[in-house]
């Protein structure tokens, strides 16, 4: 079977000769302004019913009757999914087999575990009726009383944080650095609950066919959840075809099969017809994970000089009662700041809420900000101004490790960024810049970092006696641009101009590319495209120099090279032939290749890699009012080799407005008794509005890293959140004196007294 | 009871049988003339995803009842380009990388249309930025959405007209 | 949403008929309405449209002087309406400072005035609240109550107005013409919002079947358009509610306040004007400590419903802010970020 994803493109997208590093627009850019891309919820086959969840309305207890009758009396309601009325999966949704494996909702009791947690689903002719069918069944619950927060319960020392690392790591003694240290500086921090809220809710169209199941549903790891779901419905994989063409954004929330994305395959298995499930935007509050709270306690030692001598980064965070995703906060001091004694610790409380799960640089987004603030207070302490501190600390080797870094080029990023920023120019001292009009102004930074990480991947590339190519990886594209960074990484892997390069991506049929995330998508597909390449290119080469009749006859595999749709010899390029010709002489109508990419253990162990950067923010503050707006961000990003810079840039300003967004803008807001959220749309959990985002820069430094990969590429998903949040907290200090250590800064946190 | 209804969807009449009355435009669009093109962000009007014109006028169709908007004129991301040609905002679009998983840009896209038809915003950035703060961008495209736009605003200016400057995708 | 019966009268008495049965609502744009009905806030049982009736979208400049808008006139029409928008800029600026360009083309001129809460937990099915549910308590008062009411609250209810357009309307004694059962009526715009007292569930004066037709303007009010500003504080620069909101205008003569108008929005359950303010204003020069004096009466009945003390101060410090604003002179044009104390940040208005 292969892929229905194609791609129109316009002439203006493609260009000949080398494709990686050029600033190509989106291929799939006329479908996305057109309407014509379609995401999971555009589906519509034939029969289709309409499914809509009932979420529960408590936190913790039990649900005790639901109004079934009363829903079914709904006049196109077809059927009620209930704990009691369901299809059996083949394995228990709260089975754990891999830490990879979340546990799930799927109506397996009438427990309830969370707020909008599912309790059951209504299917229907019409959306209209599915949906009043929902609201018809009025559960009736047994409530307990819900715990909440970061104090909901006795904290305790989680096994592991994040995917299997340690909750506590020490390098030297932090406690006896520290109580030798000149000066010490203790500051804690709080971030709140963030939901991700990718603007398309989590969809599913299923239909069943016999033991085959056909979906469309948005993946950021179609065979991860191609995995996942053969288990529960005990069936092969490969009976499973998943379409994920286009992402609405996923920003970690699409990375593992969520539950309700399950019912909605259960409900058409219920129902025996193709069902559409999609989420209403409140349940996108609870069982689609979340960014948890944390508690951060930084302390710091420091000579008058500002060097550090210790840094203990205590992180406390919140998981669900009955599983475990622990943020791995404080790790971000890990590889930043050159002390020599340094610990990161982590305790963790469970509460009545859905299970946390990786959002957009999970651990490092809310272990930045806070690191970022407290080197900002230890400058300041010093009185020195904070780009000068931290380059009095700048490590030359990764700190917690002492392994030398694959490419560090952050010195540069600090450089040009404070530099296209006029960083020179700012007061040590805080609330002593103002603008024309009076306002307070107040620049901040911060570094940016996140870990160049690699998966396993695999891709199939095919070279055609036409002179065209195709390139196989299941690849996801959730807006970072996989359609075109991971095609132009397969056009010249084919050594083909990219409009005769057929890129396939986005089905669970096609080899498996990895997990879109730990922003390593690029990286990894694009090394096995890479690989892919190769290969073919080799079994090409094969045919044309042991075919005297070719004039590479003799070259030798390595005496030759690929170059838009020809090889070429490599000690005579007047000597070439085109692959259609050498194709064609063989009797070949294609000739097959496949790839594969994994991380290396042997430069892992070697090498500490990281990408890097630095983030200049400008705020301004009303001095009476406290109203903030971030009003100029300057980023410096050094990633190793960018495929396209226009999609990168893109990446890197998205980034950096997340990075506003969690200082100013976004929180969760609970009730502290019933457990639910408050703020469970987009009318009062703030994302910025363009109006937020007046002026951005992003640069891009220049890095070759010959160790990451053959590619020496890092990734830029997720950097870019990053030091911009504390770039713009710090500015915010800058501009008021006053210091916020709990986020979003609000405009009640800076009502300083007038007199002030 | 069934209600009907006609509507002008890009420009083609459409004579609707609706089997019940809370059927939204949006739904109806979506679900019922398999318009998807048109997004469903948050159904309640936070989010500008679903933003279309209704006799030229851009709003929110999710908040909009089907039945209240008979005889309406509604344009809908899928009549935009005409004959192979993008609209100037669509081109400007992708030339500023204005979007990227494009789950609101046909939103976006509608918006801008009928916010340079409002005029109000001069090629002011910051009337431009005001103007879009109904459509909301999780992927964070607003630099280059208030560069399209401006950019659109401007070709469409030059061209003479407030909508009728198309050009050749190429 | 539950189903209703969908009713479309093609004239203002055959509304008011449709509409004084029980469960019955109308519907004019469905911008608050569809909202509170996918939301389960609202169920009304029959929906009256009154898009279509005649008479109701016009804005009309009446012989004194004064203007009567149509209950069906768009707010973004309204706003960009020049004249309109030249006599009562204040008025169009807080408009404009309102929701989004896509809900401001929809939503009409009476259907703003009857917006209901944005309290969450009116919101709430599952919270305690007496709005929504006569005697069954408020799960604000103990709860995140941080955005909530600091005047003409009660213990049984804590919730705030939203709109911005009412603000400035109450400062300019706004009139709203209404038809109902026994014919035609006008109420002071100011007395058709109800502080809470023991019965929160009623938002208005509003007898079944009262349909808002229009809303009108004295003569007088255009008097302050050389002086006259609204400004709103919000947790995001645009498509937020106030936190606080003021509208100010003063008349000036020979360097002197002849008379001032204030009103305060997202801090009660309607425009909270305050006359005693007013009155300390007139006659003296506009400066800060009139516009402090004024700020501390204008706040003086203020208390926290929660906890949000901070409402009081931020909302005195808005009020010296926005007449200072309005003293300075209404700018030619409704700023580029209506409503905003960023709204004149002029580097950023170059190209990009």
């Amino acid at each position: 079977m292969t892929s229905e994803i194609s791609l129109s493109t316009v002439p203006a997208h493609t260009r000949h000769g080398s494709n990686i590093g050029q600033p190509l627009t989106r291929r799939d850019g006329v479908l996305k302004v057109t309407g014509a891309a379609t995401y999971a919820a555009d589906n519509h086959p034939e029969g289709m019913l309409f499914a809509v969840m009932a979420t529960s309305s408590i936190a913790r207890g039990r649900v005790v009757a639901l109004d079934v009758d009363a829903a079914k009396a709904h006049p196109g309601v077809v059927d009620v999914m209930t704990p009691a009325h369901k299809p059996e999966l083949a394995m228990d949704p709260d089975a754990k087999t891999n830490p990879f494996m979340f546990r799930l909702d799927l109506l397996q009791n009438d427990l309830v575990r969370y707020a909008h947690q599912p309790i059951a689903v209504v299917v229907a002719r019409s959306l209209e009726a599915a949906t009043e069918g929902a609201a018809l069944l009025a559960p009736r619950y047994e409530e307990e009383p819900a715990r909440v927060g970061l104090d909901a319960d006795e904290s305790f020392e989680p096994a592991a944080i994040g995917i299997g690392s340690p909750a506590r790591i020490e390098r030297g003694d932090v406690e006896a650095a520290l109580a030798r240290a000149e000066h010490r500086l203790e500051a804690t921090y709080e971030t709140p609950a963030q939901y991700h809220n990718a603007m398309e809710p989590h969809a599913i169209v299923a239909a069943w066919d016999g033991d085959t199941l056909s979906i469309d549903t948005p993946s950021q790891g179609l065979a991860m959840a191609q995995g996942r779901l053969a288990g529960l419905f005990g069936i092969a994989p490969e009976n499973i075809h998943i379409r994920s063409p286009f992402l609405g954004g996923g920003f970690g929330s699409k990375g593992l099969v969520s539950g309700p994305q399950v019912l909605g395959i259960m409900a058409a298995k219920l129902v025996g017809r193709p069902v559409k499930l999609v989420l209403r935007r409140d349940q996108m509050y609870g069982p689609v994970g979340h960014r948890p709270p944390t508690r951060q306690t930084l302390r710091l030692g420091f000579d008058g000089e500002g060097k550090l001598s210790a840094l203990h980064h205590h992180a406390k965070t919140v998981s669900s009662t009955f599983d475990d995703f622990f943020e791995p906060a404080a790790d971000i001091s890990h590889t930043l700041y050159a002390a020599p004694a340094i610990l990161t610790s982590h305790e963790a409380v469970r509460a009545d809420i859905g299970t946390p799960l990786f959002m957009r640089a999970p651990g490092e987004a809310t272990g930045s900000i806070a690191l970022e603030g407290a080197i900002d207070e230890a400058a300041f302490a010093c009185g020195m101004d904070p780009l000068a501190f931290r380059l009095k600390n700048y490590a030359e080797v990764e700190p917690i490790s002492g392994k030398p870094f694959s490419s560090k080029a952050l010195r540069e990023c600090y450089r040009q960024g404070a530099e296209r920023f006029g960083w020179s120019r700012r007061t040590i001292e805080p609330r002593k810049m103002r603008d024309e009009n009076g306002y307070l102004v107040g620049w901040g930074m911060g570094t940016a970092t996140f870990p160049a990480l690699m998966f396993q991947a695999e891709a199939r590339a095919v070279l055609r006696r036409d002179g065209s190519g195709v390139m196989e990886t299941g690849a996801h594209d959730m807006g970072q641009g996989a359609w075109t960074a991971l095609a132009q990484i397969a056009a010249d892997a084919l050594g083909l101009d990219l409009d005769r390069t057929e890129f396939r991506a986005g089905t669970s049929d096609l080899p498996d590319a990895g997990i879109a995330g730990g922003s390593a998508h690029t990286a990894t597909a694009g090394m096995a495209i890479h690989n892919a390449g190769a290969d073919v290119v080799a079994k090409l080469a094969a045919l044309a120099t042991g075919d005297e009749r070719s004039p590479l006859f003799g070259a030798g595999n390595a005496g030759v090279v690929a170059r838009e749709g020809r090889l070429h010899r490599r000690d005579d390029e007047s000597r070439s032939e085109g692959y259609g010709d050498i194709l064609a002489r063989a009797g070949l109508a294609q000739i097959e290749g496949k790839g594969s990419a994994a991380p290396d253990p042997s430069v892992q162990e070697t090498y500490a890699m990281h990408a890097h950067g630095a983030v200049f923010a400008e705020v301004k503050v009303d001095p009476d009012l406290g109203q903030v707006r971030a009003t100029r961000l300057v980023g410096a990003f050094a990633a190793g080799r960018v495929i396209n810079p226009r999609m990168v840039r893109s990446q890197f300003y998205g980034g950096m407005i997340w990075g506003i967004s969690f200082a100013l803008h976004e929180h969760a807001v609970m009730d502290r008794r019933s457990g639910r959220i408050l703020n469970a749309d987009l009318a009062e959990y703030h994302i910025p509005v363009n109006a937020d985002v007046p002026s951005l820069d992003a640069l891009m430094i220049e890095e070759h890293d010959p160790h990451v990969n053959a590619l020496g590429i890092k990734g830029v998903g997720e950097i870019g959140i990053t030091g911009s949040a504390g770039a713009v907290a710090n500015a915010v200090w800058h501009a008021t004196g006053v210091r916020v250590r709990h986020f979003p800064i609000g405009l009640d946190d800076l009502l300083v007294p007038a007199a002030a | 009871m069934t209600f009907s209804i006609s509507l002008t969807v890009n420009g083609v009449r459409r004579d609707v049988e609706l089997d019940n009355p809370r059927v939204t435009l949006l739904d109806l669009l979506r679900e019922r003339l398999q318009l998807t093109g048109t997004k469903k962000g948050c159904d309640r009007g936070q989010c500008g995803a679903c933003t279309v014109l209704v006799d030229g006028r851009r709003i929110n169709s999710c908040l909009a009842l089907a039945l209240s908007h008979d005889g309406a004129d509604i344009r809908t991301i899928e009549g935009v380009a005409e004959g192979g040609h993008l609209h100037p905002v669509q081109e400007a679009f992708i030339a500023h990388d204005a979007l990227q998983c494009g789950f609101c840009t046909p939103g976006q896209i509608m918006s801008a249309i009928g916010l340079i038809q409002e005029g109000q915003t001069d090629g002011d950035p910051e009337r431009v930025r005001e103007g879009m703060s109904g459509n909301l961008c999780r992927c964070s495209a607003y630099a280059g959405i208030t560069e399209a736009v401006l950019d659109a605003q401007k070709k469409l200016a030059e061209a003479g007209g407030t909508d009728a400057g198309r050009r050749d995708a190429a | 949403m539950n189903d209703f019966d969908y009713i479309r009268p093609a004239t203002v008495p055959e509304a008011v008929a449709a509409a004084a049965a029980p469960g019955a609502a109308y519907l004019a744009a469905g911008t608050n309405l569809l909202d509170l009905m996918k939301g389960g806030v609202a169920r009304p049982g029959r929906l009256v449209d009154v898009t279509r009736l005649p008479g109701l979208d016009a804005v009309e400049w009446l012989e004194d002087g004064g203007v009567r808008i149509g209950a069906m006139v768009r707010n973004a029409d309204l706003a960009h309406d020049p004249r309109f928008a030249a006599s009562f800029p204040a008025v169009a600026e807080a408009l404009l400072s309102g929701a989004s360009g896509q809900l401001r083309n929809a939503a009409s001129v009476g259907g703003n005035l009857l917006q209901r809460t944005r309290c969450a937990y009116f919101a709430d099915l599952d919270s305690a609240c007496n709005k929504r549910v006569p005697g069954s308590g408020c799960d604000a008062r103990a709860g995140e109550n941080r955005l909530h009411a600091v005047l003409g609250w009660s213990d049984a209810c804590i919730a705030t107005h939203p709109s911005d357009f009412c603000v400035p309307l109450v400062a300019l004694d706004a009139v709203v013409e209404i038809e109902g059962r026994g014919g035609r009526r006008e109420v002071p715009l100011a007395e058709l919002h109800r502080l809470p007292g023991d019965a929160p569930e009623k938002d208005t004066a509003l007898e079944p079947g009262d349909l808002i037709v229009a809303v009108r303007l004295p003569a007088g009010a255009a008097a302050f358009a050389g002086h006259a500003r609204y400004i709103k504080l919000r947790e995001r620069t645009s498509y937020a509610f106030a936190v606080v909101s003021a509208a100010a205008m003063l008349r000036l003569e020979g360097g002197v306040i002849a008379e001032a108008r204030l009103t305060l929005g997202g801090v009660a359950a309607k425009p909270w004007r305050d006359a005693w303010a007013e009155q300390a204003l007139a006659g003296a020069r506009p400066d800060e400590e009139a516009f402090r004096r004024a700020a501390e009466l204008a706040l003086a009945g203020a208390r926290p419903s929660g906890d949000n003390a901070f409402k009081i101060e931020l909302a005195r410090r808005l009020v010296v802010r926005a007449l200072a604003l309005a003293a300075s002179g209404t700018p030619e044009r409704v700023p580029a970020l209506p409503g905003s104390p960023f709204s004149s940040l002029p580097e950023l208005h170059h190209d990009v």
